[in-house]
Parts: structure tokens; C-alpha cells; sequence
């Protein structure tokens, strides 16, 4: 009795599934029916972290490409491109998977993104084999344009140019004799002080690792002091730049601090408090924003602009370009980017062979009277 | 009212069980084949209320596969032997890593090669952490584990022959079946399947977006998904078989009352490292399946503490001691923060919430094994009898 | 491997890993104590020690605002007490709020104590989420902007405005030892006497030791466990509170997850002088946080924690009942 009720049930589902099945085959996919040349109603992607630990910065980028379609739409009403944002929380795990879900949705026409290096390197293989543009704002790791994607771009200078300018600039503009190397062991951290290692040569006093959340750094203190080192290199984030800067100079330590893009960021300063933080150098492959942007940023995002605001809007509006230029197919966007040649809100942009950007100017950004000064950087030659 | 809605899922799973065997074997292996089909099918198919509509639903299966075999791997060795260990990660990341290391970063062997070696690889990493820890109280183990778990993810941090901190990249994928063209454009596999697209209730077949048979890429997810759910199924046979064998009884002996174990001649240290070991290799086979996975890049941020809670919440609210309760726990901890990525940023929140609540008032987790279901009918007839609890 | 560098400069490295050792002590305190009496480890300890940063860290914002500032203990001495009260009372009421959810009803039920560490871990969590989405539940509450300077972005480092600067007092071979210092350590070890006493001499205290010892035979003898387990966690708590402001005053600075990798240590350190020998807490810790700096500098500061974390193995290993070996209950009297 049991076993023919259950089988009838099988029975019906397999018919049902069958018939229904039976009803459409058709590919009514009017967005893969042929490219129209218009492009229009199509989407840009973002792919980063948008929450988690590391969201404020995808946030900031955020903000960037909206500013970018929202003057876009302004000047096509008719014809106006949206955002699909994928929040990856930072983290390569689930990167790949949205990856494919980017790829797989008919209405992208490009990403700007990924946004960490991590996520680049797991996704960059889905895209390239799926011809699918993307420009980076602030992925730098040097071995992303080494895979040979040709599809990946980044407007960003990767770190081995902010390395090698940050280890002059310690050598030259701040005229250290011995320099003491940081960082917290992550693989962007790794790689920035890694280079400026390699720079400094035999002006490098000695190099230590901490590692992320930590707290105490009074070993590392120890060694730096006891190092004669007259600068520090820190490569990371600013939550511990902060927190060793502050105990260095609760130590005793008078020389220069300084420490690549990660840490430029007002949060620094507010960790480090005020007087630690003063006179501490932060680099960045970015020029200051023009003046009214953080204005037009506010009027449309409710919030401050931030790290990696600008090059997400030069990134947006390079995939505009594109479309202005009439291309609407992945791979003539793609060569579009790739002869791309023209000035961003991030300063001048173009890309050499392998995506990476052809030059990029590193700037300097002092904290001066308790505040990190974004306007008034100094290039570094 | 939660309870009774509690209590009606295990008693509902139990009625199931009962008219399943009642069927004769040749209708069992047939609903059992039906029911593996389904789950094959499930990213083909992606159903409108199941799939996931801001990722992929391939990746997200296979995210969520690769934990349940993970919380099956876990479930030996919480459920069956009563160890609770709260570095679980620390064999998925061995497995995940000496793949790395052999496919990629040193050594260049095929996949399947390097992956029974991943598996011992891992099971002896297990006999080594079990072998001077099994010793320890209980709770002390769980904290043992714990730092065992950091000590193995700081060394792969930290150590330049495993990669440090950019990890391992290019990890080669399994070998495929059939042609393998390298652009997007051309014949792969032997032969695509086209998924489902829906319309309402009516399905269409989208013949714009397919699955190759059978070729490992960067682009799809599914062929890894069903590489995964093949091996599941075969870890579900294996811990099937040695679940009813005397090694299982060894360990529930264990488990229940050590001491009664070892008077009755049981060596209860040994069954406990093996169950160590087969939870490691299981871990190990896991981590392997994940490193060549579509995305082919592992790192040290793979394998933070918090999965390893994770994993420990997926057995427990599954239900510590059945494999089936192990594998829905896994699926639940992976699929619903997916399914439902608005509630992504409080997911950690509603777990520990969940852990506590369970803790206190179903501490047996959502499906609970038969003989605690037995034990609380037995005490729920008794104090019936008895007339109600006397409170201390 | 560097002994050299150890040597140069073992004075400094001895003093800091003491100042950091003295507040893992009194964390420890906390989980000693749970586990003297209950045999349960307070996996959500770690919680309570982070709310008390966040305490001590309001309560400056509040009287001070947020401007930064710089000024040294003796300046700020009025706004460090109230901070330091204040984190001691949030970590306290964090203590007992736990006890009465996560732990209460399945001590009732004599529950066995794998669950209950389930619990303390869900708890655990729990807490620490709560505090990392402050932005979103009092974006429900329609409080944000209120609140906006306590909020701040929730899973960003929240920093205490007032920059304490550490007074140089007098030297010890090549190291300048500060009033921090001096401060950290007096204030642990003071506090770790005063409750050696307290469970000593008191009546309550005997009750702690008569629980710890036997549960039965202390409610024979009119002991209210209930209130005898309120009291430990409420102890624990109110140590953790200290810890928390000594934190604050060295490190100025918190996030939701400060409490978790603390919390694993200061478990350690109890673990490693004796789990339930309160004296063992304060040993484990100074012993912890100096072997932490050793290990650093022969090393590498990369392998600090798993200095922390070998160090807790071997102890399991080789002398599970930890250094002092004592337990609360028999402590003499």
C-alpha cells in the first residue's frame, strides 16, 4: 500500500516535469538575442567588500562609480547604465562564486573592480575566460598582471612603484641613514615592504613582523630602538600603523614614521592619537582629489569621499568612455581600455600591455597639526 | 511551541525512516538514486525559491557541499567519539595546502595524484595532534584543539615554502573529460547541458548559459560541485560501514562512559586517535576538493578560527551523532547566509544566538541520532509517571 | 634565532611583557574563578573584557569630546577613575547578564559541560557581533545620530580620544620605566591581594572555596549557590573591568573583536599557573606576557602568538594542573 502510493507520486512528479519541461525552449534572453549597439539599460558590476572589516573601503568605491553614473545618466536620460554591486566581504572564498555570477549575467557590460589583491587573483582566471573587462582602483599586488588576463586592468600603480618611491623618498627627502621595515605578514603588506627592503639595500637597519590585531607591540619597539634606526617603514593598514606609531613615540622613538597607501586614512591619526601621529608620512599612488569632487561626492553619496573614491570614478568613467565611443561588446570595450589615454579625478591614466597602469606619481601626505593633510601631498620624483 | 516544531522534525525524520525501511531494498535503491539525482540536478535546475539570485547558485552549492562533508568529517569525531574540537580548520587547511604545494607551488602533479597524498598528509597530521592531546579532559581538549588549529594557520602565514601570505595561485583544476579549447568560444566537454531559466512557475531551457561535460574550468562551478557530491556520497557509504561496525560501538562505549569502556576491554585511546585520524582525513579531502576549485587560489585568510566555529556549529545545530543530522547542519551554516544576503552581515550573530539557544534547550541539535531520541522519550515517559520534576 | 637581541635588551623586554602580563593576570582572574567553582570555561570572559574597553572608552568621549588630546595620568586623573568605574560596572553587569542566560539554565539542569561550552561560545559571539552591528541597531532604534560619536563605523578600531603619554619615573639599566607602568603592575597586583583576601577571609569568599569544594555539602551548610556562582561571576566581572581600563590607559585603543585573541591568552595564563589557584592567574600571566616578548625577540614578532599557543600545549601536556597546581577549594585558610 505504501510502495504504489509513493510510486503513483513519482509517476505524477515525472509526468508533470516532463510536461512542463515540454512547454518552453525558447532563449528569450532579449539582452544575449545579438548585442544592440546601444547598450543601453545595461549594467556596470562592482565586486568587493562592502561589509566586514575592510567595508569602508568598498564603500568608498562605491561611491566613486555612482558619482560617475550618476553624471552620466544626467547627460544620456535616455540611454542610462546601472550598478550591480557583489559584496565579497574582502575575502577570496566566496569571490569566485560571484564571479561567475557576474559573468553569467547577460546585462554587465564590465566590472570595476575586484577590489583587494586577494580576490583579483581567484577571480581573474573567470574573467579573462569569460571576456570580461575590469578595471581595479586599488587591487595592487605586482603578480595580478604577471597571469597574463588580458582582460584585467587597474588605474592604481601596483606596489613595486610605491616601494621603490617610498624607499627614496625615506633616503632623500627625510635623509634617514638606517631604516627599520615593518609589516603585518598580509600579502599586499608583505609585498609594499618587501620592495622598499629591496630599495633601501644597505640603508635597511633590520626588518620585523607583527601580526594583524595585535595589540602589544612592545618587542618589536625593542627592536627598532635598539636598531639605531632613525625611520621606520611600516607596511599595512592603519589600524596598526596607528597602534605602533603610538608606541614608538611613547618609547622614545624620534625619527620618521611612514607607511604606504593602506594606512592613508584619517582612522590613522585617531589611533595613533594626535600627537604620535604628527609628522608621520603616509604614500599613495593617488593625487588629491580636485576640489569640488569630495563637493559633487557629498551631493550624491551622503558621505565624505575616501581612499579609492576617485580611482573607482576614473575606473566607471573609462567604461563610459567606452560606451560613448560606441563599443558595446566585451571585447571592443576591452581594447578600448587597453588604448585608453586621458586624465581621471586620480591624475593622468593609461595602460600599458599587461593593464597595469604606464605611470603613476606616488605623493606623499604628511599629518600636520593632529589632521592627515589630503590636499597638499608631496610628489615624489 | 519552538520545542513542539523542534520535536516534530525529529519525530517526522524518525517516521520517514521507519516507512523507508519498511520498503524492500530494490524501491529503497531506487527512491536512494532519485534522491542523489536531485541534488545533482539542483544547479541545473536552480529552482525559483532555492537558488540564489546575487551569486551564483553552482558556487554556493558547491560552498555548501564542501561543508557538509566537512561537518560529516567533524560529526565522527563529535558525535561518534565525544572529542569536541575547536580546530577542525586546521586539517582543512593542511589538505587544502600540501594540494597547493604539489600541484602548484613546488611539485606540478595531476590533481588526483596529489590528492590521496593530501589525504594522508592530513590523517597523519591528526595522529600527531591526537596522539599526545587525547589524554586531556574534555574541555581542555576543545581549547588544545583550539590553539592547534592558530598554530597551523600561523605557520602557513608565516613559513615562505608554503607561500606566506599570498598564498598559492594557479592551483590546476581535476582533470576534465572531453575536448578542452581555451577561450570562452568553442565545443567543450563531450557534451553541454543547458540550464533552466524560470518564468513564474514554468521552467525554459537557456540554452545561452550550459554546463560542459565534463570540464573543469574558471567559469562554472557545477563540474566541481558534482565532484564533490560524488565523493559525499562515498564518504556517507564509508562512515555508513564503520558506523556499524565494531569500531562504531567502540566509540559510542567510549563516548557514553570511558571508564566501563576500558574495563570491558576496550581500547579506548586508540579508537579515539583513529577517530581523530579519519576526522583529519575526511577534513584533509575536503580542503583538497576546495584548493582546486574554481577559483584555484588559496590563502592564509581562508582559514580563520571563525570557520572552525562554524564548523563546530554545523554539527551541533545539525545534531551531533547523525550523519544526516551533520550534513543538514553543514548545508544550513553554508546555504542560508547565501541564500539570504541581506541577514549576510548578521550571520554570525544569528549563529552564536542559535548555539546558545540550542545549548540550552535542544543541546541534541535539529536532527537528532535515535538513541538520544530514545533516551528523552524514556525520560519524558518517566517523569509522567513520576508526576512532574522535583526542582532543586 | 636571535638570543643576542634577547639579551641586549632583556630589562625592557622583561618590564613590557610584565605590564602586559599584569593585565592578562587579572583577566585570567576571571576565568579561574568560573572554573574553580563550576568547572565550566567562561569562553564568553573575553566579551566582558572587550564591553569594559568600550566603557572606559565612551565615558572619556563623553566627558571629553572627541577632540584629540594628549595629557599624562596625572592630568586626567578625575576622567580615568569615572572611565575606570564605569568599565568596571558594564563588565560586571556583561558577567551577570551572561550567568543568568548562557550558563544558569544549564547548571540547573546539570547539564554536562561540553554543552555549556557550546553555550559560552554562541554567547561569545553573540556579544562580540552585537557590539561589531552597534551601528545597525541603533540605526533601528533611530539613534544613530546621537550616538554617532559612540557608534562611530562599528567594526572600525574605536580609539579613546585622550592620548595618555606615559611620564618617564626613574631607569632600570637602559629602559625608562614609566608611570604606566608602574600604574598597570601596581594596580594588577593590588587588586589580585585585595581579592586573595577577600576569599580568605570573608565569609562570602569561604562560601566560594565551600562551592568549589563541594557543591552539596556547602548548600547542607547554608550556602546559597546561586548567589556563591552570581558573586564569582560578578568578580570576574569587576576584574575584567579593571583590566579592561589598564588596557585603555597602555593601548588607547578597542574593537569588537579585542576581547577574542585576549581572551584565548589570559585563558592560557590561567591555565598555565592553575586553573582555579588564583594566585596561579596572577603567575600564568606574567609568565605569559614576558615569555610573549621573549619569544618575539629570539623569533620573530610573527610567532608571538604561537609562542602563547605552544606554551598552553606543553602545560596540558605535561602538567595539566599548572604550575601552582592548587585549586580554589583548597586553598588554606
Amino acid at each position: 500500500m505504501i510502495r504504489s502510493t509513493l510510486v503513483r507520486a513519482i509517476a505524477v512528479t515525472a509526468v508533470l516535469g516532463l510536461s512542463v519541461t515540454a512547454c518552453g525552449t525558447t532563449n528569450d534572453n532579449k539582452a544575449s538575442g545579438g548585442k544592440s549597439s546601444a547598450a543601453c539599460g545595461k549594467n556596470l558590476a562592482f565586486l568587493g567588500a562592502e561589509t566586514g572589516d575592510a567595508g569602508a573601503l568598498g564603500l568608498n568605491m562605491v561611491g566613486g562609480i555612482k558619482l560617475a553614473l550618476d553624471e552620466y545618466n544626467k547627460k544620456h536620460a535616455d540611454c542610462k547604465i546601472g550598478l550591480k554591486e557583489f559584496d565579497s566581504q574582502g575575502s577570496p572564498d566566496k569571490a569566485p562564486a560571484l564571479a561567475t555570477q557576474i559573468v553569467n549575467d547577460d546585462t554587465i557590460i564590465g566590472l570595476v573592480g575586484p577590489g583587494f589583491s586577494g580576490e583579483s587573483l581567484a577571480t581573474g582566471k573567470t574573467f579573462f575566460q569569460a571576456g570580461l573587462p575590469s578595471i581595479s582602483p586599488s587591487a595592487t599586488n605586482v603578480t595580478i598582471t604577471q597571469q597574463g588576463w588580458t582582460t584585467w586592468h587597474r588605474v592604481i600603480g601596483n606596489d613595486d612603484a610605491q616601494g621603490k618611491a617610498d624607499a627614496k623618498y625615506l633616503t632623500t627627502t627625510a635623509g634617514a641613514k638606517k631604516v627599520y621595515v615593518v609589516d603585518d605578514a598580509q600579502d599586499y603588506s608583505k609585498g609594499l615592504a618587501s620592495v622598499v627592503k629591496t630599495t633601501l639595500g644597505s640603508a635597511s637597519a633590520g626588518y620585523d613582523e607583527i601580526q594583524v590585531k595585535q595589540t602589544d607591540m612592545s618587542a618589536t619597539v625593542t627592536k627598532i630602538k635598539s636598531s639605531g634606526a632613525d625611520a621606520v617603514f611600516y607596511g599595512g593598514y592603519y589600524t596598526e600603523a596607528g597602534l605602533l606609531v603610538k608606541q614608538l613615540r611613547q618609547a622614545g622613538f624620534k625619527g620618521t614614521f611612514m607607511s604606504g597607501d593602506g594606512s592613508e586614512d584619517p582612522a590613522f591619526v585617531k589611533a595613533a592619537g594626535a600627537s604620535a601621529a604628527e609628522g608621520a608620512v603616509l604614500s599613495a599612488p593617488a593625487a588629491p582629489a580636485p576640489s569640488d569632487f569630495n563637493a559633487k561626492y557629498k551631493a550624491v553619496n551622503n558621505a565624505d569621499a575616501g581612499l579609492y573614491s576617485t580611482q573607482a570614478y576614473d575606473s566607471a568613467n573609462i567604461f563610459l568612455a567606452a560606451l560613448d565611443a560606441g563599443k558595446s561588446t566585451p571585447e571592443d570595450i576591452n581594447s578600448f581600455i587597453g588604448s585608453y589615454s586621458g586624465t581621471g579625478a586620480s591624475g593622468p591614466i593609461s595602460f600599458d600591455s599587461k593593464g597595469d597602469i604606464t605611470s603613476s606619481t606616488i605623493y606623499a601626505y604628511s599629518v600636520k597639526n593632529g589632521a592627515l593633510d589630503t590636499a597638499n601631498p608631496a610628489p615624489i620624483k | 511551541m519552538t520545542n513542539s516544531f523542534l520535536e516534530s522534525l525529529g519525530s517526522g525524520w524518525e517516521r520517514l525512516r521507519e516507512r523507508y525501511t519498511a520498503l524492500p531494498v530494490p524501491a529503497r535503491l531506487v527512491l536512494l538514486v532519485l534522491f542523489a539525482l536531485f541534488f545533482y540536478a539542483l544547479p541545473i535546475v536552480r529552482p525559483p525559491i532555492l537558488t540564489t539570485t546575487e551569486i551564483d547558485f553552482g558556487g554556493v552549492m558547491f560552498a555548501a557541499a564542501a561543508f557538509a562533508l566537512v561537518a560529516l568529517g567533524l560529526n565522527i569525531v563529535i558525535g561518534y567519539a565525544g572529542l569536541l574540537d575547536l580546530g577542525y580548520v586546521g586539517f582543512y587547511c593542511v589538505g587544502a595546502y600540501t594540494t597547493g604545494v604539489l600541484t602548484s607551488y613546488h611539485w606540478h602533479w595531476p590533481f588526483f595524484l596529489a590528492l590521496p597524498v593530501a589525504i594522508a598528509v592530513t590523517m597523519a597530521s591528526g595522529v600527531l595532534l591526537g596522539a599526545p592531546t587525547l589524554r586531556v579532559r574534555g574541555d581542555y581538549l576543545a581549547i588544545v584543539t583550539l590553539g592547534f588549529g592558530e598554530i597551523i594557520r600561523l605557520i602557513v602565514t608565516n613559513t615562505s615554502w608554503l607561500g606566506a601570505a599570498s598564498g598559492i595561485k594557479d592551483i590546476p583544476h581535476p582533470n576534465s573529460i572531453g575536448p578542452n579549447p581555451d577561450g570562452p568560444f568553442g565545443q567543450h566537454g563531450l557534451f553541454s547541458i543547458p540550464h533552466l531559466s524560470w518564468n513564474g512557475i514554468v521552467p525554459l531551457i537557456d540554452s545561452n548559459h550550459s554546463t560542459p561535460f565534463l570540464t573543469f574550468g574558471a567559469v562554472d562551478a557545477i563540474p566541481y560541485y558534482w565532484l564533490l557530491l560524488t565523493v559525499l556520497i562515498l564518504v556517507l557509504i564509508g562512515d555508513r560501514l564503520i558506523k556499524a561496525s565494531r569500531v562504531g560501538r567502540a566509540w559510542e562505549a567510549t563516548r557514553e562512559d570511558e571508564d566501563a569502556a576500558e574495563l570491558m576491554g576496550v581500547p579506548t585511546f586508540r579508537y579515539k586517535l583513529l577517530a581523530f585520524a579519519m576526522g583529519a582525513a575526511i577534513g584533509g579531502l575536503s580542503g583538497s576538493l576546495y584548493a582546486s576549485g574554481q577559483g584555484g587560489y588559496i590563502n592564509p585568510q581562508s582559514f580563520p578560527l571563525l570557520l572552525s566555529m562554524l564548523f563546530v556549529a554545523a554539527v551541533i545545530v545539525g545534531g551531533s551523532g547523525n550523519r544526516w543530522g551533520a550534513l543538514f547542519g553543514g548545508v544550513l551554516v553554508a546555504y542560508l547566509p547565501e541564500r539570504f544576503r541581506a541577514v549576510n552581515d548578521y550571520r554570525l550573530l544569528l549563529f552564536g544566538m542559535a548555539l546558545t539557544a540550542l545549548a540550552i534547550w535542544r543541546p541534541e541539535g535539529l536532527i537528532p541520532p535515535r538513541r538520544v531520541r530514545r533516551v528523552k522519550q524514556v525520560e519524558a515517559e518517566i517523569e509522567e509517571l513520576e508526576g512532574g520534576t522535583v526542582d532543586v | 634565532m636571535n638570543f643576542g637581541f634577547l639579551f641586549n635588551n632583556i630589562v625592557e623586554l622583561t618590564i613590557t611583557g610584565l605590564v602586559l602580563g599584569s593585565i592578562y593576570a587579572l583577566v585570567a582572574l576571571g576565568y579561574t574563578m568560573v572554573y574553580g567553582v563550576l568547572q565550566l570555561i567562561n569562553f564568553a570572559h573575553s566579551e566582558v573584557f572587550m564591553y569594559g574597553t568600550f566603557a572606559f572608552a565612551w565615558v572619556v568621549v563623553f566627558m571629553h569630546g572627541t577632540a584629540s588630546a594628549s595629557q599624562t595620568i596625572g592630568g586626567t586623573i578625575g576622567i580615568l577613575v569615572v572611565a575606570l568605574v564605569a568599565a568596571m560596572l558594564l563588565s560586571a553587569a556583561i558577567a551577570l547578564l551572561l550567568e543568568r542566560v548562557a550558563y544558569r539554565p544549564l547548571i540547573k539542569k546539570g547539564a554536562p559541560k561540553l554543552i555549556a561550552l557550546i553555550s559560552a561560545i554562541g554567547a561569545s559571539f553573540s556579544l562580540s557581533e552585537i557590539m561589531g552591528l552597534r551601528d545597525r541597531i541603533t540605526g533601528w532604534v533611530g539613534l544613530d545620530d546621537n550616538l554617532k560619536n559612540y557608534v562611530a563605523k562599528a567594526r572600525d578600531l574605536y580609539s579613546s580620544p585622550i592620548d595618555i603619554q606615559p611620564v618617564n619615573l626613574f631607569s632600570i639599566g637602559d629602559y625608562q620605566v614609566t608611570d604606566v607602568d608602574l600604574v598597570v603592575l601596581v594596580a594588577a597586583l593590588g587588586m589580585m591581594v585585595a581579592l586573595d583576601q577577600f576569599v580568605r577571609r570573608t565569609r562570602f569568599g569561604r562560601g566560594i572555596r565551600a562551592v568549589a569544594q563541594e557543591p552539596e555539602s556547602a548548600a547542607l551548610m547554608g550556602v546559597n549557590a546561586t548567589r556563591v556562582v552570581q558573586g564569582t561571576f560578578l568578580i570576574g566581572g569587576l576584574m575584567a573591568g579593571v583590566a579592561a581600563a589598564l588596557f585603555m590607559i597602555r593601548f588607547g585603543s578597542t574593537r569588537q573583536d579585542t576581547g577574542f585573541i585576549f581572551g584565548v591568552k589570559a585563558f592560557t595564563a590561567a591555565v598555565l599557573g592553575g586553573i582555579g589557584n588564583l594566585r596561579g592567574a596572577l603567575l600564568g600571566g606574567l609568565l605569559l606576557g614576558v615569555a610573549e616578548n621573549y619569544g618575539s625577540a629570539v623569533f620573530g614578532s610573527q610567532w608571538k602568538d604561537v609562542v602563547a599557543f605552544v606554551l598552553l600545549v606543553l602545560i596540558l601536556l605535561v602538567r595539566p594542573s599548572g604550575l601552582l597546581g592548587e585549586a580554589l577549594g583548597k586553598a588554606r585558610a
